[in-house]
């Protein structure tokens, strides 16, 4: 073997079998050589002791990131959820350990990932496009079934002679020098640089239309990505529709419907008012009848007699279980038969039927306007029975009082 | 058989053990032409593909009113598919990382396609969500984006930790995945004949050439992943199994749910496992690799989760009558015997019943044998949570708001479509990538040892 020393790189061994590659090594590594390395299809082991491969800092790394990983979890939810936009979600904490445990360990295992893999590439010195080795035939089987020593000519003890001798007596199926690499250009492929530069420039295209967009204004309505949910198919107010005879799309409400201010102008029957002073009187459209007494009191006992009792004593059911439980903030009803509430205008009883009084609440919206009058002449009736004079009384009456 | 002349029945060539073992598995991806069945399988998986694509498109179109999603049971399909593939992907994993820290070499024959299927089943997955929240423009939302309106995710809800652990186990299984196969991809870039292979498989590689000192940390570094996977399969199904857990609806409030859905996930990873395995090891002549023994072990991990997933329905059961509680005891009255008892009874079937047969060592050395039962547990599996969604949801603590469940024509394409994607991808892999990891499979043959025996 002739060689000019200016293109030598370094001597390579082939071996057939992991074995005599192991064993070489360790004649290699007795030696004192220290820029040499094996190269082989698969890890083999024991080989690390045999070369004096030392232990790899990675670890280190990846607890580093997985500390990194760690610490974005906590400041990520904590910042999002605790800090910066606030919310109350099922009566849980804005921040707890528990409920952010999982997000904590998949960030530890996300980052420790990318650590191992990106951080083995880095200290392998990968990617690695070209490399001297690679313009020998016999080299490409070190990926298949051969096994192969390299020592480089940078080596401090590296010597021609010397070296070949040393190889030459781990029984090696051959030993070959490897030359420099001056065919490989350390630059990159032109065209690949080009397209490099091309997709760089394309991709940078949305980011100017979401930068355009940001900074302009327009008075076009916004885009509708998907039409049928911003224009559905239905009528709404104020449309034409040829279904119907009036050729409109809303409709007239049913026959009975009661509307909050039905009789606008009528103050005397929607407010039991006239000029601002509650009325003395029923209203004119009020008949006082049989059968609007009846209609009161069946009224009567469904809204007011769980509170009131049924005879208006304040002692309904709801009153006597508030009662029973002694909670201490229940006020109890009003006993209807008391003096000031017989002198009351019927207008006022009409009031607080209508709108409510102190605890309770006013019962309008759920009793249509007549039968709320209906409702104040039969609570004159039992304030009536409650206090009526000796003489109003028929004789059987008194009678069964004595 | 008229495919004598097939190049994958045919001895592989090469003088020694290593060499024969990278002849077999590369020429898989070498041969100018694949195996008719590949085309065949493919023609299939294409049609299904774009099956998916219409439904998808229709699914836009029209929004989600093409489903059969209903009051009450507002989950439907989608999380029934999503959690269907989100569990076949945890056997990859599992046989990548679990397995390796175990010691058990035999897992070097299987793991990479198993890794490969788990990815693939991870994007089936995640599409599903995707398609379901029902506007397909606003799934960004689900990421901690910071964005105008301040508008943060809700880490205190399953749903937002479903995101990362999904995102982070698809993204630490493709790394694993891909670190996996740079040797490989070393190996067919140095046995490329054309230009654009060795261009392509020599950028995969990132010039690996294989040397000790790179191998060592190499092997850190897959064992650094193999130790954080571990914990991370564990933890995804374990994750998704909270977004029922935490509810408070019968049939999903349980503790037992974490480990039941992993020992489920396993179970099913393991069955789509032999399901592509006996298939594929027939098409790829890929039988000396994958041996009858694999299969057998892979028959008795499904033998043995299958029995776990057994002891779990009969432990909801159990549960259900100690606790005490009316509502859970008649939810699980009505899995075995309302209006949906028969999905109940076809999960039990070929969930618990069927993998029996493994008990017998002559029908669990029986490839065919192994696929029918895979198929049916794959079945079963989807099966179980079509249960676990649909029984609980449709009748929960109001009679009155009861209702049945029926899946519409675009729920079923969108299953049968994922199906499409799945072996699209699957078949693409079989076909361009190292189906077996050469490198670790060279490893372990015992002419590997470096101070052993001279010759194999």
């Amino acid at each position: 073997m002739s060689h000019h020393d200016d293109d030598l790189h370094g001597l390579l061994a082939e071996y057939e079998t992991p074995s005599a590659l192991v064993a070489a090594c360790k004649k290699v590594r007795d030696a004192g050589y220290a820029k040499w390395d094996t190269y082989t299809p698969f890890p083999v082991h024991g080989i690390e002791k045999a070369m004096g491969i030392r232990m790899t800092g990675l670890p280190w790394i990846v607890l580093a990131a997985a500390l990194v990983g760690l610490a974005s979890a906590v400041g990520l939810q904590w910042w999002t959820n605790a800090v910066d936009y606030k919310f109350i979600s099922s009566g849980k904490p804005m921040w707890s350990i528990p409920a952010n445990v999982p997000v904590y360990f998949e960030l530890t295992v996300l980052f420790s990932a990318f650590a191992a893999l990106f951080g083995m590439l880095i200290l392998n010195n990968l990617p690695e496009p070209s490399h001297p080795l690679d313009h020998l035939q016999a080299f490409g089987r070190v990926t298949d079934d051969r096994f192969f020593l390299y020592i480089e000519k940078g080596d401090a003890k590296f010597d021609l002679a010397e070296t070949q001798r040393l190889l030459d007596g781990t029984h090696p199926v051959t030993v070959d020098a490897v030359n420099e690499d001056r065919r490989t250009s350390d630059q990159l492929p032109k065209p690949l640089v080009l397209a490099a530069a091309v997709i760089a420039v394309v991709a940078l295209v949305p980011f100017a239309f979401i930068a355009k967009a940001r900074a302009t204004k327009t008075d076009k309505p916004k885009i509708h990505a998907m039409g049928d949910m911003d224009w559905q198919i239905k009528f709404q107010a104020q449309q034409p529709n040829p279904l119907f005879s009036n050729g409109m799309a809303m409709r007239a409400p049913e026959p009975g419907t009661v509307a909050m201010d039905e009789h606008p102008d009528d103050e005397h029957l929607t407010a039991g008012k006239v000029d601002g002073q509650f009325v003395r009187t029923f209203p004119a459209s009020v008949t006082i009848d049989d059968a609007t007494m009846a209609r009161g009191r069946d009224r009567y006992q469904v809204f007011c007699a769980p509170c009131h009792g049924v005879s208006g004593n304040g002692d309904g059911p709801v009153a006597q279980r508030a009662m029973t439980l002694a909670e201490g903030t229940w006020v109890p009803p009003t006993a209807l038969g008391q003096d000031y509430l017989r002198q009351m205008p019927v207008g006022q009883l009409y009031d607080v039927v209508n709108n409510g009084v102190r605890n309770m609440p006013g019962y309008g919206s759920q009793i249509p306007v007549d039968e709320r009058w209906a409702v104040v002449l039969y609570l004159r009736a039992l304030q009536k029975a409650k206090a009526a004079p000796v003489g109003e009384l028929t004789d059987a009456e008194r009678a069964a009082l004595k | 058989m008229a495919m004598a002349q097939s190049p994958f029945d045919l001895a592989p060539q090469g003088e020694n053990a290593f060499a024969r073992i990278t002849h077999n598995v590369a020429r898989v991806a070498e041969v100018p032409k694949p195996p008719r069945g590949w085309y065949i399988a493919f023609g299939i998986a294409l049609s299904l593909l774009s099956v998916f694509g219409v439904s998808i498109g229709w699914l836009f179109w029209q929004g989600i009113g093409i489903f059969g999603n209903m009051n009450p049971v507002f989950w439907a399909m989608p999380i029934v598919n999503f959690v269907f593939w989100v569990g076949i992907g945890h056997a990859g994993t599992l046989i990548s990382a679990i397995l390796y820290l175990l010691r058990q070499n035999w897992r070097t024959a299987i793991n990479r396609f198993a890794e490969a299927m788990t990815i693939f089943a991870v994007i089936c997955a995640g599409i599903f969500p995707g398609l379901h929240v029902g506007r397909p423009w606003l799934p960004y939302w689900m990421f901690p984006l910071p964005n105008q309106m301040s508008m943060w995710p809700q880490f205190r809800s399953p749903l937002e930790w479903d995101v990362f652990a999904v995102g982070t186990y698809f993204t630490v299984s493709t790394l694993f995945w891909y670190m996996g196969m740079i040797p490989d991809f070393g190996t067919f870039r140095d046995r490329s004949t054309t230009k654009l292979r060795k261009a392509i498989y020599g950028a995969l590689a990132m010039g690996w050439r294989g040397p000790s000192r790179q191998w060592h940390r190499y092997e850190r570094a897959y064992l650094i992943l193999a130790a954080l996977a571990t914990p991370l399969v564990l933890s995804v199904h374990s994750v998704v199994s909270f977004d029922f857990a935490t509810a408070q609806l019968p049939g999903w409030h349980a503790t037992i749910f974490p480990p039941y859905f992993v020992a489920g996930a396993i179970f099913g990873g393991f069955a789509m496992v032999v399901t592509l395995a006996v298939p594929a090891r027939q098409f790829f002549g890929l039988k000396r690799i994958i041996t009858v023994g694999h299969l057998e072990l892979m028959a008795k991990i499904i033998l043995a989760t299958g029995m776990m997933v057994g002891y779990a329905y009969s432990m909801e059961f159990f549960i259900a009558w100690y606790g005490g509680n009316d509502y859970e005891m008649f939810t699980f009255f009505n899995r075995a015997l309302g209006p949906y008892a028969w999905s109940y009874w076809c999960m039990i079937f070929c969930n618990v019943v069927s993998p029996q047969v493994f008990w017998s060592k002559k029908m669990r050395t029986n490839p065919w044998v192994i696929l029918g039962v895979g198929v049916l547990v794959n079945i079963g599996m989807w099966f179980e949570r079509f249960v676990i969604v649909i029984t609980s949801l449709s009748r929960d603590f109001l009679p009155s708001s009861w209702g049945y469940y029926k899946p519409t024509f675009w729920d079923f394409s969108l299953l049968a479509g994922s199906f499409g994607l799945f072996f699209t991808l699957f078949l693409l892999f079989c076909r361009y990538l190292p189906m077996v990891a050469m490198a670790e499979v060279k490893a372990f043959h015992p002419s590997a040892h470096g101070h052993g025996d001279e010759h194999h």
